[in-house]
Parts: structure tokens; C-alpha cells; sequence
């Protein structure tokens, strides 16, 4: 007779404990630490890193990340309810710019950006500089993605909510504007969220338009102090310093979610 | 005679293939209570959509105080904003509170200063017995008090009628006797109403005229007592028998 089915999961977990250890274990035994400690957590060469580190590479990706994310919401918001517009030019059109930029890697985006533009129109530029082609590039990107959860979203929204709008005489655009797109936005906000984890992470693209020290941001930050001391030190400091965005970010996320399974 | 509240001539609707309504010919006249019962699936809720033209009607014709809504031409939101309309799932705003969900179509359709707009919203709270509610999220009410937000809401526009779609179907029984009461409140005023309801007691109360509906044709029209007590027709027999 075989073991009852609660036997056969207390030895699973065991088990999984034991793979566990066996890991961890076999990675000390094997690690040299000495090593590991100098190469990948130099204190030395991290506090020489600061405050430039902060005052300039953290803020800087702060600054693209935020440039970025606030024009791509602007045009997802404007792509999404071109999707669902009743004039089908505006749905292809939309949902053309969606689908390639949504299929295209960020960084040819990038790339087509700083160095096709200027190819394409001679003699003009993207205002703004780098900040200005970060903006447009990534937020182009990040739009693609924001347009369609922003159209489930305002798909999401109970059909009623619009009807009672409009019983009330609000033309369909108000309607949108003071009642559906409000609501939308509520039940979007975690997924937009983290869109904006994923932009900050992208935003080390921006190494490809050639970079000053005044422009730098992490990424960026980060290689160059890999060039010059030898040493991946650097590279922790920067990855700690995406954290202190990221995490923060996805503790909202989870908070967001939670709050909104409690109001349903 | 003054020209009706609402006439609807030769109304008919399909949804795809599926023939909703069929030829209906209906006068709600002004200050009387229409209230319209039939099975679920007989066009009722469909025929009061079309009204406010929630539903456009495949043909036909709706007139509303004498002004033709289903004219390509007509102002629709104008008309819409003479017409209240109370849904069976309440259908407030949950992102504004009591007095948001009052005062934003106000402003935003009447052109009403917030001060104003917030002062016919408080009237009319009082009306529905909520007053001490203007800063409750919907979330927070009940089904019963949702509903009669949003009669306060519909009558914040002023409307020279009402129409009502299940209004107390959505409820709890205990709630369903609050709504009620304010619409029974609101007949006595003088309301211009069209109720699409199962509650057969507020009808024959109430109502001035019954309407029974089956298969997207009026089947039996006339005053509640006489059609409930004494239905005509076999199919409004059948119906009644089941209800009553």
C-alpha cells in the first residue's frame, strides 16, 4: 500500500530541504571568499564612488525614467483611445505605431533615434539633447506597452458606469474623460507601475548615444568605474542603487493589488 | 390635450437577427406613472433604453415633449439631460463620493457653479432621506441607499421625467421598500415616470397605467387594477398566474 497522500508531502518538503542545503553548501565550500569579497565588494573603491554615484548617475536615471514615463503615458493614453475609436484609421494607425514599437528592442529604437534622425532630417535635431531623445526613444517604447493596458483598462470599466454618464446628457467624450478614464486609470495602476520598473531598467539604454560625465546614469556610471579600477565593485554599488528604485516601486505594486482586492 | 411625455410610434428593434421589439405604439402623457411588467426577455428594459436612446431603435419613431429624439438631427445629450434615468445596478460613480456623483453632471452638462450645484444636490438628498451621506463613497452604502443616490442624482438634472429600469430588482427585500417609498413619493409630486418593475404591488398602487409586455409587442394595456385583477388577455393570465 502506498504512504497516505500527507506522508508523501512531508517527504517532499524534506527533500527539497535537503537539495537546499546540499546547494548552499557546496557554493561555500567551493567559493573562494577572500576573492569574492575583494572583487565584488571593495568598500575601499564603493566610497570613492560617492555622492557622484547619487548626485548624478541616480539622479539622471530618475530624471530620463520620469521624462520617459510621463510622455509614453501621455501618448499611451492618447494610442489606447485610438484604438478604440469608431474612425478605423485612427484604430490602424494606433495600432501600427503599438505593434512596432512593442516588437522592436529598445535599443535599435535608441539607436534609430540618435543616429537615424539626423540622416533622415538633416540639419534638425531633437531638442532637449540626450534628455530629450531618452525621452521620445524610451517613452516611445514604454507607450507601446501602456497603450494597450490602458485600453483594457478602459474596457474594464463596467459598460453602465459610461450609460449613466450619458443618461445624465454628458456627451461621450466627458463621459470618458470625468467618468471612465478616472475609473480606468484605478484598476491600471499596478501594471502601469510596473512599467515604470521596466523603463527604469531600460534607461541604462541610453549608453549607446555617447554619454558625458553630466549625463551619465547608473549603467553607465557603473562601466566606466568597472574601466578604471579593475574591479566589479562598481557594479554592486549601481545594481544596490536600481534597487533602491525598484524595490520601493514593487512594494507599491503589491500594496496597490492588495488594497484593490479588498475594495471588490 | 397637451402633447405627450413620451410617444413612441412604430417602434421596432432587433439585436442582429433577434427582433427585440416589434412594432410598438406607446404615450407616457405628462405627471402620469406608466409602469411596464413582462417576462425577462419580453423587450421591456429594451423599450425604456430606446426612450433616453440608450437604444437606438432599428425604425420607428420617439418623441420626447414633442421633440423627435431619434432624429439624426436632434440634440441627444440636451434631450437625455430632460430625461432622468435610474438603472437596475444603480450604476453610481464609485471613484466620487455622494455629492461628487450629484453635482459632476451639473456642472459638467447644466453649467451650474459648484455652490449651486451642491445646494439642488443636498435638496434632494434630503428628498431621498440621505442627507448626512454627501461624503460616503458608494462602496460604502447599501444597495437601498445606492439606489435612491441615484434617483438623487437623476433628479439633481431636473428632469421633466423619469424612467426606471428594475430599480429595486438589484435589492435585498428589505431594502426594496426605501426605493420604493421615494418613487411612490416622487408620483405624488407630479413626476412624469415609465417604471420597468416586478414589484406588482407599486404598480397597482401606484401606477396609472400597466403596460404588459411579451415577445416585443404590447400585449395588454390599460389601468393596473383592472389588468392585474382582471387580465384579458391569456398570455397576461399566464404570466400573472406565475407572479401573483
Amino acid at each position: 500500500m502506498a504512504t497516505s497522500p500527507r506522508k508523501r508531502a512531508q517527504r517532499n518538503r524534506l527533500i527539497q530541504y535537503a537539495v537546499l542545503a546540499i546547494v548552499v553548501l557546496a557554493f561555500a565550500v567551493t567559493a573562494d571568499w577572500a576573492k569574492l569579497g575583494e572583487t565584488f565588494f571593495n568598500l575601499e573603491i564603493a566610497a570613492g564612488m560617492f555622492p557622484d554615484v547619487l548626485v548624478v548617475a541616480l539622479k539622471n536615471t530618475v530624471i530620463y525614467t520620469a521624462c520617459a514615463f510621463a510622455f509614453g503615458l501621455v501618448l499611451g493614453l492618447v494610442l489606447a483611445l485610438m484604438r478604440l475609436s469608431p474612425v478605423a484609421p485612427y484604430r490602424w494607425i494606433a495600432t501600427g505605431i503599438i505593434e512596432f514599437f512593442r516588437g522592436v528592442p529598445a535599443l535599435v529604437v535608441f539607436i534609430a533615434f540618435q543616429y537615424g534622425l539626423p540622416v533622415a532630417f538633416p540639419g534638425r535635431q531633437i531638442p532637449g539633447g540626450t534628455l530629450g531623445v531618452v525621452t521620445i526613444a524610451l517613452g516611445l517604447v514604454g507607450a507601446a506597452y501602456m497603450a494597450e493596458t490602458i485600453r483594457a483598462g478602459i474596457q474594464a470599466v463596467p459598460k453602465g458606469q459610461a450609460e449613466a454618464a450619458r443618461s445624465l446628457g454628458m456627451s461621450s467624450s466627458r463621459a470618458m474623460i470625468s467618468v471612465v478614464i478616472p475609473q480606468a486609470f484605478r484598476i491600471v495602476l499596478p501594471p502601469l507601475t510596473n512599467e515604470l520598473i521596466l523603463l527604469t531598467k531600460d534607461s541604462s539604454l541610453v549608453y549607446v548615444l555617447g554619454l558625458s560625465l553630466a549625463t551619465y546614469e547608473l549603467t553607465s556610471f557603473g562601466r566606466q568605474g568597472l574601466n578604471t579600477e579593475n574591479n566589479l565593485t562598481p557594479l554592486v554599488v549601481v545594481a544596490l542603487c536600481y534597487l533602491l528604485i525598484t524595490v520601493p516601486l514593487s512594494i507599491l505594486v503589491r500594496q496597490m493589488e492588495r488594497r484593490a482586492e479588498r475594495a471588490r | 390635450m397637451s402633447t405627450p411625455a413620451i410617444r413612441m410610434e412604430d417602434v421596432h428593434k432587433y439585436f442582429g437577427d433577434n427582433k427585440v421589439l416589434t412594432g410598438i405604439d406607446l404615450e407616457v402623457a405628462e405627471g402620469k406613472v406608466v409602469c411596464v411588467i413582462g417576462p425577462s426577455g419580453s423587450g421591456k428594459s429594451t423599450l425604456l433604453r430606446c426612450v433616453n436612446l440608450l437604444e437606438q431603435p432599428t425604425s420607428g419613431r420617439i418623441f420626447v415633449e414633442g421633440d423627435e429624439i431619434t432624429d439624426p438631427d436632434a440634440d441627444v445629450d440636451g434631450l437625455r439631460s430632460r430625461i432622468g434615468m435610474v438603472f437596475q445596478q444603480f450604476n453610481l460613480f464609485p471613484h466620487l463620493d455622494v455629492m461628487g456623483n450629484l453635482t459632476l453632471a451639473q456642472r459638467k452638462v447644466k453649467g451650474r457653479s459648484t455652490e449651486e450645484a451642491r445646494t439642488i444636490a443636498r435638496k434632494n438628498l434630503e428628498k431621498v432621506g440621505l442627507a448626512e451621506r454627501e461624503t460616503s463613497y458608494p462602496a460604502h452604502l447599501s444597495g437601498g441607499q445606492q439606489q435612491r443616490i441615484a434617483i438623487a442624482r437623476a433628479l439633481s438634472m431636473d428632469p421633466d421625467m423619469m424612467l426606471f429600469d428594475e430599480p429595486t430588482s438589484a435589492l435585498d427585500p428589505e431594502l426594496v421598500g426605501d426605493v420604493l417609498a421615494v418613487m411612490k413619493d416622487l408620483a405624488t409630486e407630479g413626476m412624469t415616470m415609465m417604471v420597468v418593475t416586478h414589484e406588482m404591488g407599486f404598480a397597482r398602487e401606484v401606477g396609472d397605467d400597466l403596460v404588459f409586455m411579451d415577445g416585443g409587442v404590447v400585449v395588454e394595456r390599460g389601468d393596473p387594477r383592472q389588468v392585474l385583477g382582471d387580465p384579458q388577455h391569456e398570455r397576461t393570465q399566464s404570466f400573472l398566474s406565475k407572479v401573483l
